[in-house]
């Protein structure tokens, strides 16, 4: 490893942060990952409320009894217990999908109820292929789809920024997809706004090409992005690889997030993504939940990856 | 295309903390949530105010179809159907068993059959009535591929 920070990956930056575990503020602005933290004009607007704080919690797999992670409603209610004391209600609380492990009712109540703890105004969902396993996301549809748009997926404003919740498990050929209709919905839903408005989409499956041969990528992405390619800010997020994650492409930042309930392997570790048996007492620190908070003025989001402890 | 761009650490610290810290000085009003013209209602649902966490119902058991019977079988290992390519001859039941932590399903690409998710150690069965190459995939992970070549 390098002893100069400067050399350090975007990539490294996080495994770098989560190595520490420590409360590290990170931004992209201007090309630069630029992590602050505790300084003066950080410190300065610290003090203020930032316009927008949410939190993404993601892959909670209710249902999942394999010895990676024996307990997975435990540790989704422990990510739930520290979203609701992190000592500010969020503005919203977004789940990235997976929410079940096998679509059935029993676990789609569960995460339900279970979501339905979570001290925020607004939850928001998109389904992940295992909410989707056999009936192309009609129970995923008939528990948490409504007032959604076509197989599911809406936008919404709050606070100036524009959030675009996508729906990439449905009809898959190899890789996430979108589809014509959810295409001509992110052009139509994005005509009207002004280019200087945040945009914030949230998919399951990553929008750009972590690792296709895992799947890993959705195939119609790039047009989806082309009509996002005016507006000064674009941040993705997304859930299914059970990892942190950046990669900045153009003006588009993408932000893979981790899971509630089990790791899978890096990219290319291993023949397949299987769900990884971590030693003993090691599972919460692949575990974690996201706090994303934007303030008006600045073009980047900053995220903080926090743990499960 | 992935550009790598040059990264500076200011500092590590606990800004976030010093933010949670701070932040009740302020009013803390939610901002409101507009939903597009096209919305016919509110997508989402609403959080908790202020309820202690409730207790979830235990998961329910994963489905499983009913046990292997008599006959021609692929199993499902480390996300591959072996074997790949199974030859039966008409009127054979072929019994697919996932042995796999991840589910799988056995979707056949003309649409002639789709198990339910297949959670570890369930089955599927079909039957195969006439002759003709059947090729399926997982349609969860939807680069596993398999065929069930059926003969007279």
């Amino acid at each position: 490893m390098s002893q100069d920070p400067r050399a350090m990956s975007r990539r490294q930056l996080i495994r770098h942060a989560a190595w520490f575990g420590a409360a590290v503020g990170f931004s992209v602005v201007g090309g630069e990952v630029i992590s602050h933290v505790a300084g003066t004009a950080a410190a300065e607007r610290a003090h203020a409320r930032p316009t927008l704080r949410f939190a993404q919690v993601s892959d909670s797999h209710i249902g999942f009894t394999g010895a990676p992670n024996p307990d997975v409603t435990a540790t989704f209610r422990h990510a739930i217990d520290q979203i609701n004391n992190l000592g500010y209600t969020p503005d919203f609380v977004i789940h990235t999908g997976d929410l079940t492990h096998l679509s059935s009712p029993d676990q789609f109540d569960q995460a339900k109820q279970m979501l339905s703890g979570l001290r925020t105004p607004h939850v928001f969902t998109v389904p992940g292929e295992h909410d989707s396993v056999d009936d192309a996301g009609q129970k995923y549809r008939s528990v948490f789809g409504a007032a959604t748009q076509g197989d599911g997926w809406y936008s919404f404003d709050i606070a100036g920024v524009h959030v675009i919740a996508l729906v990439n498990t449905l009809n898959l050929k190899k890789l996430g997809h979108l589809g014509v209709e959810q295409l001509e919905f992110v052009e139509k839903d994005v005509a009207g706004l002004s280019s200087d408005t945040p945009i914030i989409v949230i998919s399951h499956i990553p929008l750009f090409a972590m690792y296709p041969d895992w799947g890993w990528g959705t195939d119609d992405a790039t047009q989806a992005l082309s009509y996002l390619r005016r507006f000064s800010s674009v941040t993705c997020l997304n859930g299914h690889v059970h990892q942190l994650f950046s990669q900045m492409e153009g003006n588009v930042t993408f932000y893979s997030g981790t899971t509630t309930a089990y790791p899978l392997p890096h990219p290319g570790d291993g023949p397949a993504p299987k769900p990884v048996t971590l030693p003993a007492g090691k599972l919460g620190d692949a575990l974690g939940i996201r706090e994303v908070s934007y303030t008006k003025g600045q073009t980047a989001l900053a995220l903080k990856e926090d743990k499960l402890q | 295309m992935f550009r790598h761009h040059r990264v500076y650490i200011v500092l590590l610290a606990v800004s976030v903390l010093l933010l949670a810290g701070c932040s009740a000085s302020r009013p803390n009003a939610q901002p409101s949530v507009t939903f597009g013209s096209n919305a016919s209602g509110t997508p989402g649902m609403p959080g908790m105010s202020g309820m202690p966490s409730m207790t979830g119902a235990p998961p329910g058991a994963a489905t499983g179809s009913s046990a292997a019977v008599a006959g021609d079988q692929v199993g499902i290992d480390n996300f591959a159907f072996a074997p790949a390519t199974l030859t039966v001859k008409a009127g054979s039941t072929v019994t697919w068993t996932n042995h796999d932590e991840e589910p799988h399903t056995v979707a056949a690409t003309d649409g002639s059959f789709h198990s339910p998710g297949m959670g570890t150690g369930a089955t599927f069965s079909h039957t195969f009535p006439a002759a003709g190459k059947f090729d399926y995939v997982c349609s969860i992970h939807p680069m596993m591929h398999g065929t069930v070549v059926v003969t007279q």
